[in-house]
């Protein structure tokens, strides 16, 4: 364990799931997103929205989706923040079957008209867990440079994808995959120990039958 | 190198190297990290930087979102200096600082977690007290926070540092411990001193539960702070007289371990048991709901 993990984070309080880790929710799916976020719906579940509001949960959140870190000084004042940016926020309570405690379902809307939805759990100590993106179940940190492709599920799909993780010499941690059903829409989502060069991602994108390419960079420390 | 999973174990390397425990701390973290000594030594001090910041950003206006915390700081710094406290310059300023960091934690200012956001008081404001009253340096300050890093490590791999699994004793109880240790470093401890004086703060707060009225970190969570500072100095000066704990440090962390998952569920930051489900916990909470309205 990193001494670091103990004595630190720096953050805003008032808690490190319900605070750091709503920031880190946000701040993920912004990134996934790939641009500004322009409106986004922001549903809280369980203990978020059992004491969310008094832990600044929702303020958390949006400081996320506007880019902020866990120790930014504007998270306090983050609605207002989104406000003046134009951004449209609304806030509600995420009917899940069966989510983690601590779990938000964020809704968003880029500046070019992009979606995404997604489904963000806060695990404690302000470490997350993404567990869904676009209805379809994933389970991955955002602390390691992570791919996630969406595909139809056709088979060759995850060899395109590793080879061209191994000709970019970029080595995989995790894998997984996941389908809506047979033949249907598919999911890998792969955590690597390197960065994903850009004309690797932009190569995958033009490959038939590939339908989405998301990329998160590593997490940035401090 | 050999690494540290148990107080023993970071005794056994200190000897062997004939080393402080703050350097074997901070050898062991670059070795894992690939920073270099001199980085990780950097990166405390920007984390004992942003604990000063903290402490001087206190602001005695400011109220939690519920309204129920805020303002006490300022009261026991006001107390403090009409020279009728009862405690050591030092442990009043001590007390005083753990009460502004808690309040500013539950205030959404910027803190360190320390190990976690609920206990962030106790550690700075033992060390920062110590700083301001006993005149030592920044370096020894950062040493001391090595200190209570590697006991806090140590503490997190075998018990744990979550009030959710581990009730309030992990999280105050670890504060407390880390900055007993702390302490008895920097009033001159050796390494078994400054170990002992950890396992005193950690018995003494052993079985502790977690109970925050409304599932927030404001009541009881910013005044145990305070209680973590008092309990960090009665370890530290057991420690510091010769005295010795007839239960090891490491069986004392195990005990915490079992004591944790002993706990029931209501008092682990489920608010459904203790202080959190009495009448004065749904006065606050009735408050907070018609305020929220």
């Amino acid at each position: 364990m990193n001494i670091f993990e103990i004595i630190g984070p720096v953050m805003v309080g008032p808690s490190s799931s319900h605070t750091a880790g709503a920031v880190r929710i946000g701040f993920v799916a912004r990134n996934l997103l790939g641009e500004e976020v322009k409106e986004a719906e922001i549903l809280l579940y369980g203990s978020f929205l059992a004491t969310g509001r008094g832990h600044g949960t929702d303020r958390a959140l949006v400081g996320g989706l506007m880019g902020m870190k866990p120790d930014d000084y504007r998270i306090p004042n983050s609605i207002e923040i989104a406000k003046e940016r134009g951004i449209k926020l609304r806030f509600g309570e995420a009917i899940l079957k069966e989510g983690h405690p601590n779990s938000a379902l964020l809704r968003l809307k880029g500046e070019s008209g992009k979606k995404l939805e997604i489904i963000g759990e806060s695990l404690g100590g302000g470490r997350i867990n993404i567990a869904q993106i676009d209805g379809i179940e994933t389970n991955f940190s955002g602390e390691n440079p992570t791919l996630i492709v969406h595909n139809l599920d056709q088979p060759g799909h995850v060899s395109e994808v590793t080879a061209m993780l191994a000709h970019k010499s970029v080595n995989i941690a995790t894998m997984q995959l996941y389908r809506s059903g047979k033949g249907g829409r598919a999911v890998m989502v792969v955590e690597c120990d390197q960065e994903i060069p850009e004309e690797g991602i932009r190569w995958l994108e033009r490959v038939e039958g590939i339908l989405k390419v998301t990329y998160l960079k590593k997490a940035e420390d401090e | 190198m050999a690494e540290y999973h148990s107080i023993r174990e970071l005794l056994e390397i200190c000897e062997c190297g004939n080393q402080k425990i703050w350097e074997a701390v901070m050898e062991q973290e670059a070795a894992e990290s690939g920073l270099t000594e001199e980085q990780v030594f950097q990166k405390m001090e920007r984390m004992y930087e942003a604990m000063r910041l903290a402490d001087e950003n206190y602001d005695a206006e400011l109220r939690s979102g519920s309204g129920a915390a805020g303002g006490d700081g300022e009261k026991m710094r006001a107390y403090n200096a009409s020279g009728k406290n009862l405690c050591s310059p030092y442990t009043s300023l001590a007390m005083e600082k753990a009460l502004k960091m808690a309040e500013s934690n539950a205030c959404m200012k910027r803190i360190v977690a320390a190990p976690t956001a609920g206990s962030c008081g106790v550690i700075p404001a033992v060390v920062l007290s110590y700083e301001d009253c006993e005149h030592a340096s920044k370096e020894e300050i950062v040493q001391a926070l090595l200190v209570t890093a590697g006991i806090g490590k140590v503490i997190a791999e075998n018990a744990s540092i979550a009030g959710a699994s581990g009730g309030c004793q992990a999280e105050i109880g670890s504060a407390s411990a880390m900055a007993a240790g702390a302490l008895a470093y920097l009033q001159g401890g050796d390494n078994e001193q400054i170990v002992q004086a950890a396992t005193f703060s950690l018995k003494n707060m052993l079985g502790l539960a977690c109970d925050p009225v409304g599932g927030l970190v404001e009541v009881p969570c910013i005044k145990r702070n305070v209680a973590g500072v008092m309990n960090a100095v009665a370890g530290a000066q057991l420690a510091m007289a010769g005295i010795r704990s007839a239960i090891t440090p490491d069986d004392t962390i195990d005990s915490m371990r079992r004591i944790g998952n002993d706990l029931p569920v209501c008092l682990k930051e489920t608010s459904t048991g203790g202080l959190a489900v009495t009448e004065s916990a749904k006065r606050i909470l009735e408050k907070i709901s018609k305020k929220n309205l």
